[in-house]
């Protein structure tokens, strides 16, 4: 039997890419966030993470084995992804049992429930976060205290939060964080929001590897930023600077590894752009003219469910015209 | 900057093993088996029968409609019988089976090695003894040349382009044929361009073949209106209307012939057929092979006579390799496997490829993640994704709207999907679907 | 307390419009339908597998009602006990028409049929067929990949993986014809049903000459006409070295399975015969 030539359509040679490996390459760009989260917030942040993690793996696994009676898929790095990034959006205080409640909705009711990797609609780890942030909106809204701020307290409010709290424009700039600061990473927030060099270093590394394209981030950033400085231009003494709009509130994440995700985001460039301007749109008005402090998640969510309708009408460019 | 297509295109491994082996002669066969279906097209119908007597060159089956062509024996001997045998895809088809004897050729062929120059014909007479000559496109798709170079009312021809670019990988015949054949290829694409009327031919060669890039840069001053342009390596530079595209910048529309934008594309083995014909006498029987592989002890490339089975070449490169796990006809991204080594080599096969178990495995087949590089790579701007679900799901109104019929089956979205879904594999039951919706609504 | 009184008017107003619009609305774009088209659709399966050869049980319950007979209008899932009370509810006469099953015409299974090839692409027979003739030396054989069986919306087929060739279940088939559109090699016929599920059959749809065929599958037909001479019925014809059987002129006598040289004829549904040579295992019955 075993000297019997194969057969099969063509093509006969395939890339050396795989699924696996995509999802592995978005791991590794993850992994300084994480190590960051580590020393600022210590030991916890770890301990959010790994929860997330163990979570999220274990119930892929037994929902595919037990519920849906398939081959469970655990190896291919996507629930690891969802475990990290889920985390990557709650404060590093979170209780444990909140965290695996998280899991539970991302993993069982975004991802799963509509049919398992490349079927879901929604972006998994931000319906984890949502669903919690609705859930228990005190846990998810009492950030700790960064251990390098040298703070005397146990928790302390986000540069998004303070931004939204109001008072004078002087107050406010008064009790943010400095530039370099929330660039670098020491403010409060939850874990992979804080840094924006690391985020901006992970996407790069994403870009060079051809995980994702500028498209999405770009869009994204590049709508709040222009919205944000018209609304700033108009009005210095009202609106915050559009340096802070990006830098706050986990804008940067969810631009480079929230929004980019696959699954959920347009298959053609030009959707994509239309995709992140959408986001950027629907984050700034949150933020300026809503109750939430932060939009981008919702923002996101609310695009997710547009990605078919876009990828519907925005076809490619077909060669021979029309 | 090279010029290339602008859409999509993959980068596979070149793996040229047999760049530098110069082309020999394969030894005769002690038969062959002919089949009289080697083009696009009507098979030929035989005119030989059991017993009877062949030359080299001699006409052994005609002609059945215009688009059709003749098919000439390839070996001198005794036609042992008109049966049916496999053909590459297993399906039973019709040739002739002939009991090699000598190798004895028709005599008006001129079998000297002269390089002849001149030639007085008019364009219809060279179309004519194209056509007689059973000439067909030798770049794969076996399409009659005579019908090519007749462009439809109303239609005329700007340029010709020729095809030297061998995108696929492991394939050397064309190369090898453009270093060693350099001047008859030139002669031939005068001819060619005296069929169709044009004053302007460019040989599109890709920038993996410097040696004969410059070799037929530098003769090609010597003949009117011949050009070379060097491409990017980026397959599938050599598909006829990414070569178009490279080449003119035009892109020829959908559903059209290239003669829609004054183009006419063809292969350099063809222009080499085509020299052989007008001005040797030669019918087309016998073409470049290039027999390669990474466990093939001797990668060649070998002139074969149109007939013999695939084991004589397989022999000629020292053996079957113990590890093969598939032979291909053709090259890695659009040949087609084969299930035994009887199967003829025809006009159209330009290689045999023996292809080593760990690569002959697809990898295990996933869900769609939705990650856009079938739809980046495809050549002629379709949703490969997309059009896999509408064949899975017998939507074929729907893949119709969605351009199925334009897929010219490169294979690079197969090739890149990280979740080795078989893209292709639908998409092609999506075209024979939707190609039979077609005809029947033109009934 | 007056907000609630609002409340409850505007909600009760709102409603009563739209009660009042819907009706003359409804009124007047009514739709006539002979009440019959309802009554017939109740009487049948339900089903909407498209056996009969309209689109789904409201068309054919349309049909039936338009038609002057039902002659040619046949539910094959309900069967003679439809077609009497559909033909009662319109006062027709309903025409008996002989129950028919499906049956796939091969018997090369991987212990008759060796592989010659591995096939390593998509695995539906639609593709497979569409571009080479299957893993076997056969052309005209049976693939295995089982869309026959995905077609059926009865469970009827069992695909018998690792056999090569799948089973239709005689007690649930009822010839709605899915699985003979679906198979791409054209193995699946509709023939008389018998009674007890018995059937004579030539499993076997090789056009190949006798020698190719047989040395393909070891039960393949080879056309050499035994069959054919020894039917006293005219059950049997051989076209393109192929024997065919005509299941509605077959009265089930069996001299041909026991001439066939290659056991390619089978018998299914039969008492075991006491036969003095060996014979060779080749039914598909179980």
């Amino acid at each position: 039997m075993n000297n019997l030539l194969t057969v099969a359509p063509s093509p006969h040679v395939h890339s050396n890419d795989s699924t696996q490996k995509i999802m592995y390459r978005v791991v590794y760009a993850m992994v300084p966030l994480l190590a960051w989260s580590v020393f600022v917030f210590g030991l916890d942040a770890l301990r959010v993470t790994l929860i997330a993690v163990v979570a999220s793996l274990a119930f892929e696994y037994l929902i595919q084995k037990y519920l849906l009676k398939v081959k469970p898929t655990v190896t291919d790095g996507s629930a690891l992804i969802t475990g990290i990034l889920l985390s990557f959006n709650v404060p590093s205080n979170l209780p444990w049992w909140i965290i695996v409640i998280g899991a539970l909705a991302a993993i069982g009711i975004a991802k799963l429930s509509f049919g398992g990797l490349g079927s879901n609609v929604f972006n998994p780890a931000l319906v984890g976060r949502v669903f919690l942030l609705i859930s228990f909106p005190v846990q998810m809204t009492s950030w700790p205290v960064n251990a390098q701020s040298g703070i005397d307290a146990v928790t302390a409010a986000t540069p998004l939060g303070i931004m939204k709290e109001g008072g004078s424009m002087s107050e406010i700039l008064n009790s943010l964080p400095s530039i370099s600061d929330m660039l670098i990473g020491n403010t409060g927030g939850s874990l992979g929001e804080i840094s924006a060099v690391l985020i901006i270093l992970g996407g790069l590394y994403m870009l060079w590897k051809k995980v994702i394209t500028w498209h999405i981030p770009v869009a994204v950033l590049g709508t709040v930023a222009a919205i944000a400085a018209i609304m700033w231009l108009i009005n210095p003494e009202v609106y915050v600077n559009p340096i802070y709009h990006l830098l706050t509130g986990g804008l940067m994440l969810g631009a480079v590894f929230m929004a980019t995700d696959m699954v959920t985001s347009p298959m053609t460039p030009k959707g994509q752009i239309i995709f992140g301007v959408g986001i950027g749109l629907i984050t700034i008005s949150i933020r300026m003219f809503g109750a939430y402090p932060e939009g981008i998640s919702f923002a996101i969510l609310i695009m997710n469910a547009f990605t078919p309708l876009i990828n519907n009408y925005v076809k490619p460019k077909r060669f021979g015209g029309k | 900057m090279l010029k290339t297509f602008k859409l999509g295109g993959v980068h596979p491994p070149e793996n040229k093993l047999s760049a530098d082996k110069k082309i020999e002669n394969l030894p005769l066969p002690k038969t062959v088996f002919i089949p009289v279906a080697q083009h696009i097209g009507a098979p030929a119908t035989p005119i030989v029968k059991r017993g009877d007597e062949v030359k080299t060159g001699q006409i052994i089956a005609k002609s059945s409609s215009f688009v059709s062509t003749n098919i000439h024996s390839s070996v001198s001997g005794k036609v042992k019988k008109v049966d049916v045998s496999a053909d590459s895809s297993g399906y039973s088809k019709q040739g002739i089976f002939i009991d090699v004897a000598g190798d004895e050729w028709l005599e008006e062929i001129d079998r000297t090695e002269e390089l002849v120059k001149e030639f007085n014909l008019d364009g219809s007479e060279i179309v004519k003894k194209i056509q007689d000559a059973g000439i067909v496109g030798l770049g794969g798709a076996t399409f009659p040349t005579h019908v090519k170079l007749v462009p439809p009312k109303g239609m005329k021809a700007e340029v010709l382009l020729l095809n030297g670019v061998e995108c696929e990988p492991y394939l050397t015949s064309d190369h090898r044929l453009m270093l060693e054949k350099a001047d008859e290829i030139l002669v031939g694409v005068q001819i060619l361009m005296k069929a169709m009327n044009v004053e302007k031919a460019v040989i599109g060669i890709e920038n993996n073949k410097p040696d004969a890039i410059q070799l037929l840069t530098e003769k090609a001053k010597n003949y009117n209106g011949v050009s070379v342009v060097a491409l990017k390596v980026q397959y599938p530079q050599g598909g006829e209307k990414q070569l178009i595209n490279a080449v003119t910048g035009k892109e020829v529309p959908s559903g059209a012939l290239p003669i829609a934008v004054g183009a006419v594309v063809s292969n350099v083995g063809t222009a080499f057929a085509v020299y052989e014909a007008i001005q040797k006498n030669k019918p087309l029987f016998e073409r470049v092979v290039t027999v390669t592989g990474k466990g093939v002890s001797k990668p060649s490339n070998f002139k074969v006579r149109v007939g013999t089975a695939t084991s004589e070449l397989v022999e000629a490169a020292g053996g079957l390799p113990e590890n093969t796990g598939k032979v291909i006809s053709g090259g890695p991204m659009m040949g087609r496997a084969i299930a035994s080594l009887d199967v003829p080599v025809t006009k159209g096969t330009s290689g045999i490829l023996l292809m080593q178990k760990e690569e002959s495995e697809r990898g295990e087949v996933l869900n769609c993640i939705r990650c856009g590089r079938c739809v980046s790579v495809c050549p002629m701007g379709l949703e490969p994704y997309l059009l896999m679900t509408l064949g899975e799901k017998h939507i074929f109104d729907r893949a119709e709207d969605e351009r199925v019929m334009d897929c010219i089956e490169c294979g690079s979205c197969s090739y890149t999907c990280p979740s080795h879904r078989p893209l292709l594999d639908y998409i092609r039951y999506g075209k024979g679907k939707v190609g039979q919706i077609i005809r029947s609504r033109k009934k | 307390m007056s907000i609630i009184l609002y409340t409850i008017a505007t909600l009760a107003i709102i409603g009563a419009s739209a009660a009042v619009i819907l009706y003359f609305v409804a009124q007047k774009f009514k739709v006539f339908e002979d009440p019959r088209i309802d009554e017939v659709e109740e009487s049948l399966p339900s089903a909407n597998c498209g056996g009969c050869g309209y689109a789904g049980c409201r068309a054919f319950a349309e049909a039936c009602v338009k038609a002057s007979d039902l002659g040619d209008l046949n539910c094959p899932v309900g069967g003679a006990e439809t077609m009497e009370s559909v033909a009662s509810i319109l006062g027709l006469e309903a025409v008996k028409k002989a129950p028919r099953v499906a049956f796939i015409r091969c018997n090369g299974t991987c212990d008759h049929r060796p592989k010659t090839n591995s096939f390593d692409g998509a695995s539906t027979c639609a593709i497979s067929a569409s571009i080479y003739s299957g893993e076997t030396g056969c052309e005209y054989g049976c693939l295995g990949y089982g869309d026959c069986v995905a077609s059926c919306e009865f469970d009827a087929i069992d695909l018998r993986e690792g056999m090569g060739v799948p089973l239709i279940l005689d007690d649930k088939c009822v010839a709605c014809g899915a699985c003979v559109e679906a198979c791409p090699k054209n193995l699946i016929e509709l023939r008389k049903m018998y009674p007890k599920g018995r059937k004579v059959v030539v499993a076997c749809r090789n056009e190949a000459k006798g020698g190719v065929a047989r040395k393909s599958c070891e039960v393949a037909c080879i056309g050499c006409g035994k069959c054919e001479k020894v039917c006293n019925f005219d059950a049997i014809t051989i076209e393109n070295n192929l024997a065919f059987i005509d299941s509605d002129k077959c009265k089930l006598c069996r001299k041909c399975v026991s001439v066939c040289p290659t056991h390619a004829i089978i018998e299914v549904g039969f008492p075991p015969r006491k036969v003095k040579e060996e014979d060779k295992e080749s039914s598909t019955a179980k």
